[in-house]
């Protein structure tokens, strides 16, 4: 089996999964006494948050290896995880106005999160932008390489201001210094949820990741 | 015993240092006095600067919203475009008559080269925000006269951090097919954290709070700077060599 169709029955295995996540979610785990149905979008969006910002720092390690080691599979690995990542991101600005317009009462607010959130997507897409812009093939890995650990180095800055600026965001309350405060329940759907996005990320990863070395191994098919 | 060795290892650590600095700063005079012949640069980013403040007082209300509010977002606002208008020259330059070429095969290391594009552009961008800074002012009547001193230093701070990491992104654009709008498009993420810092710092000094207040930004832009001068430095190499 080659790596592209081991990667395609990732995916399907995650996006089954991901409907298991859906059902567990909506019929099997309590409502939220505050918020409401709105909450259960936490399930999907807390997942896809963290894999935005983890995948970036992937790109960043697979960058900072390849200036060292010179490999391409690395360079393709980058490329491919930055493109999951965008994705993510996607998913990440698309649910977070959904639950924000119920309980925020407004679709966007340029609260902290969000903002950082949206400015990683677009470092997202100028790492993208420049990986096609750049027409010297010897600098088309090594200047997406320079960016992407400048990227890495760059997330924990956003995440400062997380707390340095006044926010309406719930505050994190899987990643954070002491232990999760969240109901047994819920937190088993939580990490249920968060283990099929990393099935899914794999699966995304693995599919781009040999569409770009097919490409690198023959660039002009 | 210690202490003799101590100044051999100095001295053998210190003048390579000193000298790549050296070597830095006759990058940086290169750079500086070509801008100072032709001056075309310069004056565009001034009168730019300029129009910018000027489209800011007519782009809101005055009667509405108190100037003093806005000031701290017109002010940074308006360096923020500078400081990537002026960016854009500094490799921009070095590709006619493959100028860059030349740099590179000269007994110059690659961090002197970086560390002078470096100090051209802060020279270019604070002459700019010397004439920006009295320009707001008088502009908008903000009360500066009492922060003078902190204002300065915080200025200092972000400027640094624009210009670390503008000059490595500017010498990897300038080889791309979209160069000037790609600067703008990768930097300006970057550009975020020390401009909302800054903002913030400002907002307060100019409300007259104490400078204590806003600690937590300052170290947020200090850390910045230290942080994105050394990764700068490491990874400019990558950006030029073959």
């Amino acid at each position: 089996m080659t790596l592209a169709q081991k990667g395609r029955w990732t995916t399907a295995a995650g996006l089954v999964l991901l409907a298991a996540v859906y059902v567990r979610a909506l019929a099997f785990t309590p409502i939220e006494r505050l918020q409401g149905p709105a909450q259960k979008i936490f399930y999907i969006h807390v997942p896809a948050a963290i894999w935005t910002e983890t995948a970036m720092i992937l790109v960043g390690l697979a960058s900072l290896f390849f200036l060292f080691l010179k490999d391409p599979r690395l360079d393709s690995f980058a490329a491919a995880s930055a493109e999951v990542g965008t994705a993510f991101a996607t998913i990440v600005l698309t649910t977070g106005p959904i639950w924000g317009k119920p309980i925020w009462g407004t679709w966007w607010t340029w609260d902290a999160r969000l903002t950082s959130t949206l400015f990683l997507f677009f470092l997202y897409i100028g790492y993208l932008l420049l990986r096609g812009a750049v027409a010297d093939p010897g600098a088309r890995a090594r200047y997406p390489a320079v960016l992407g650990i400048c990227g890495m180095v760059l997330v924990p800055f956003i995440h400062f201001s997380v707390y340095l600026f006044r926010t309406l965001h719930p505050m994190p309350i899987i990643l954070k210094p002491s232990a999760p405060s969240l109901p047994g329940s819920m937190l088993a759907t939580w990490a249920f949820s968060f283990a099929v996005f990393s099935v899914l990320y794999v699966g995304f990863v693995m599919q781009r990741y040999a569409l770009a070395r097919a490409r690198q191994e023959a660039p002009h098919v | 015993m210690a202490p003799r060795s101590r100044t051999r290892t100095a001295r053998r650590w210190g003048r390579p240092v000193l000298e790549g600095l050296k070597l830095a700063w006759v990058v940086a005079r290169k750079d500086l006095l070509l801008e100072f012949r032709t001056r075309t640069a310069i004056l565009s980013a001034l009168v730019f600067t300029a129009l910018v403040l000027t489209v800011f007082e007519f782009g809101r209300d005055p009667t509405a919203v108190p100037t003093i509010d806005l000031a701290p977002s017109i002010l940074w606002v308006t360096f923020t475009f500078a400081a990537m208008l002026a960016l854009n020259r500094a490799f921009a330059l070095e590709l006619e008559n493959q100028a860059l070429e030349g740099l590179l095969v000269s007994p110059l290391s690659r961090t002197s080269l970086y560390w002078g594009k470096l100090i051209a552009n802060l020279v270019f961008v604070v002459v700019v925000e010397a004439v920006g800074l009295p320009l707001f002012v008088l502009f908008f009547d903000v009360p500066v006269w009492p922060v003078l001193l902190p204002l300065v230093g915080v200025i200092a701070l972000a400027t640094v951090g624009f210009v670390a990491v503008g000059t490595l992104f500017s010498a990897m654009v300038i080889r791309t097919r979209l160069a000037e709008l790609l600067l703008i498009v990768l930097l300006l993420p970057f550009l975020t954290p020390p401009l909302i810092a800054a903002v913030q710092v400002t907002a307060r000094l100019l409300a007259g709070r104490p400078i204590a207040e806003a600690a937590g930004w300052l170290k947020l832009l200090a850390s910045y700077d230290i942080v994105f001068v050394t990764l700068s430095t490491l990874l400019f190499p990558h950006t030029v060599d073959e």
